[in-house]
């Protein structure tokens, strides 16, 4: 059920990506004030772009986990939330390199943006710990799913917040994303699209890794054989705990029977 | 506190989710739990004097590390909020303790009360122990710290008032949230301050023209409205999703 | 809002450093993200394949019961009967 779509969806993003470097480094002029060194405005602001998204979206997912208790809305907004840190800690390497470029340090206080995205990334990064020190899966799942949905509306919060702070201090340091010049702003958007794709792909692609996994588990219960190594990382893929319990005496009986 | 208030007169009214219609009222439940809340606090007193106590160390840590014998404007505001929020924290610990661990949480959900009764009270409790760590930190502040300290007073009781609500409301949820796993000294704190940070930038921010050197000023009406409006959203949203962290 | 007039325009041999560090580490995340699915594919298949060897494991000693069971014989062997590993 996951797999299906993965091969087109991995096409069009290797299209994207492909188009939208083309696009970067020969079609978009120089800026003039920050020249070659701006070509990271393209990588930075579609990460960071699709990382907030991604955690909205993670909130939104958590809802309806919440809503229809189906444990499948769980492990999507579980993926998705993972993801959009990873993309969270990208978003913050690149802006950092800007920074060192621009500015000539590795981290600057006046970027709101960056800033607001720290305390993000903070956030987030409590979210498998607080996931993996709750052993009912069920309770885990609900708990995390509660954690998403307060994050989820902190992350609007906060950017208002941190904004609001910094304006007070210093004018934007690294440029904003407003009154781009023609050729500039079709590079951004196609790269803020092949960004979205690449985050698509990746998320479908661990979608689809979790959910074989857990369908070979139930597999395995059901054949009788337990695991010889019982995996030490505790993952929040469904079918943990859930009723694939059968009687040894039934599994003899009714032997392997051949698929 | 008044904007509390008129919450739980208006939620009075509405029945109990899943069709369930509460037996007793809103008002009267959260009133019943928090006079339980204090009465054990005052019983047992393992929050307040060890919130009070840390924040007054915390003062003196503060002198030693910054080797200050005054501090004024935006270091004034930023230590108070710091040493504040970290007392906070050390009460948002213990919060939901007691109920986890000798059957609270059972007893409650037995009980024909609306399950946002739970979530005020505790609310409420927290605000309380915040109010009375302030009425002990803020006079030491001043006297250890001597920051220039004017005619400020009411303003500077509004901004701790709107920071308080907001700490109160972020950190009973986020004491919800840590208090059923196993690391959960941990995670309060760790899930805590990322998500009170707007509340320190709108405090600290808001206070510091108050202990300005020169010429005092007020806080800056965007910081309050900052403050305002943080309160109202965690409120609303601790209110929506405290009932799945109470279901077992 | 304006860019800085502060913020200078690096020469491009500089400027390119900074440029390619920052797509690189966008690329290194990918690839090695590539790579643990890479591990946890292999993961897979090799449980798989324990789980197939089970199955025909299993059949076979499924088939060997139905033989005995067409064909009483004198001498049983009881620790046939042992449940699968």
């Amino acid at each position: 059920m996951y797999g299906k779509g993965l091969r087109a969806l991995s096409f069009s993003t290797v299209v994207a990506v492909t188009g939208a470097l083309t696009l970067v480094f020969f079609y978009a002029p120089l800026d003039e004030e920050q020249g070659f060194l701006q070509k990271i405005f393209y990588v930075h602001v579609p990460l960071a772009i699709i990382a907030l998204c991604g955690f909205v979206l993670g909130a939104l997912l958590a809802i309806a986990h919440l809503r229809t208790r189906d444990p499948r809305w769980d492990m999507r907004s579980y993926v998705v939330i993972h993801m959009s840190l990873i993309f969270a800690l990208a978003t913050l390497i690149t802006g950092s390199i800007w920074a060192k470029g621009s500015w000539g340090h590795w981290w600057v206080w006046s970027e709101p943006t960056l800033v607001s995205f720290l305390i993000v990334f903070l956030l987030y990064a409590t979210y498998q710990p607080l996931r993996f020190a709750i052993e009912d899966p069920e309770r885990q799942a609900r708990t995390a799913s509660v954690f998403a949905i307060t994050a989820g509306a902190f992350v609007p919060m906060n950017f208002i917040a941190v904004r609001l702070a910094s304006a007070y201090l210093h004018p934007r340091v690294l440029g904003n994303t407003s009154n781009l010049p023609g050729p500039m702003a079709l590079t951004f958007v196609v790269s803020l699209v092949a960004m979205g794709l690449l985050f698509a792909t990746l998320c479908k692609y661990e979608l689809t890794a979790k959910h074989t996994r857990s369908q070979l588990r139930a597999l395995r219960r059901r054949l009788g054989a337990l695991p010889d190594t019982p995996s030490p990382r505790r993952s929040a893929a469904p079918g943990q705990g859930v009723a694939g319990q059968r009687s040894i005496g039934a599994r003899v009986a009714g032997g392997g029977a051949a698929p | 506190m008044s904007a509390t208030g008129q919450r739980a007169s208006e939620r009075g009214a509405v029945p109990a989710g899943a069709g369930r219609r509460p037996a007793v009222s809103m008002r009267t439940a959260v009133a019943a739990l928090l006079r339980k809340e204090l009465l054990v606090e005052l019983r047992t007193l393992e929050s307040v004097p060890g919130m009070s106590l840390f924040a007054l160390s915390t003062f003196v840590v503060f002198h030693f590390a910054l080797n200050r014998n005054t501090v004024d404007g935006d270091l004034a505001a930023g230590i108070l909020w710091v040493t504040l929020l970290f007392a906070a924290l050390l009460g948002v610990n213990r919060l939901f303790v007691a109920d986890a661990e000798d059957g609270g949480f059972e007893g409650f959900l037995l009980a024909p009360v609306e399950r946002g009764a739970l979530l005020l009270a505790k609310e409420l409790a927290l605000l309380i122990y915040l109010v009375v760590l302030e009425l002990v930190a803020v006079p030491a502040f001043v006297l250890l710290l001597a920051p220039p300290f004017a005619h400020a007073l009411p303003d500077l009781l509004l901004v701790l008032a709107l920071g308080d609500i907001g700490v109160a409301v972020v950190g009973t949820l986020v004491a919800a949230l840590a208090v059923r796993t196993r690391a959960r000294d941990l995670l309060g704190p760790l899930l805590g301050l990322p998500l009170m940070v707007p509340i320190v930038i709108g405090g600290a921010r808001a206070s510091s023209p108050l202990f300005a050197a020169t010429h005092a000023g007020s806080p800056a009406a965007r910081w309050l409205a900052t403050l305002a409006l943080y309160d109202l959203i965690f409120g609303l949203i601790a209110y929506a999703v405290f009932d799945f962290l109470l279901e077992d | 809002m304006f860019l800085l007039a502060e913020t200078p325009a690096l020469p491009l041999h500089t400027a390119g450093k900074y440029v390619a560090a920052a797509y690189v580490v966008v690329f290194a995340i990918v690839l090695i993200y590539v790579a643990i699915m890479a591990i946890r594919l292999g993961r897979i298949e090799r449980d798989l394949g324990e789980l197939l060897a089970l199955d025909e494991d299993a059949a076979g000693r499924a088939e060997v019961q139905a033989h005995e069971a067409l064909a009483p014989e004198a001498h049983e062997d009881p620790s046939r009967e042992s449940a699968p590993a």
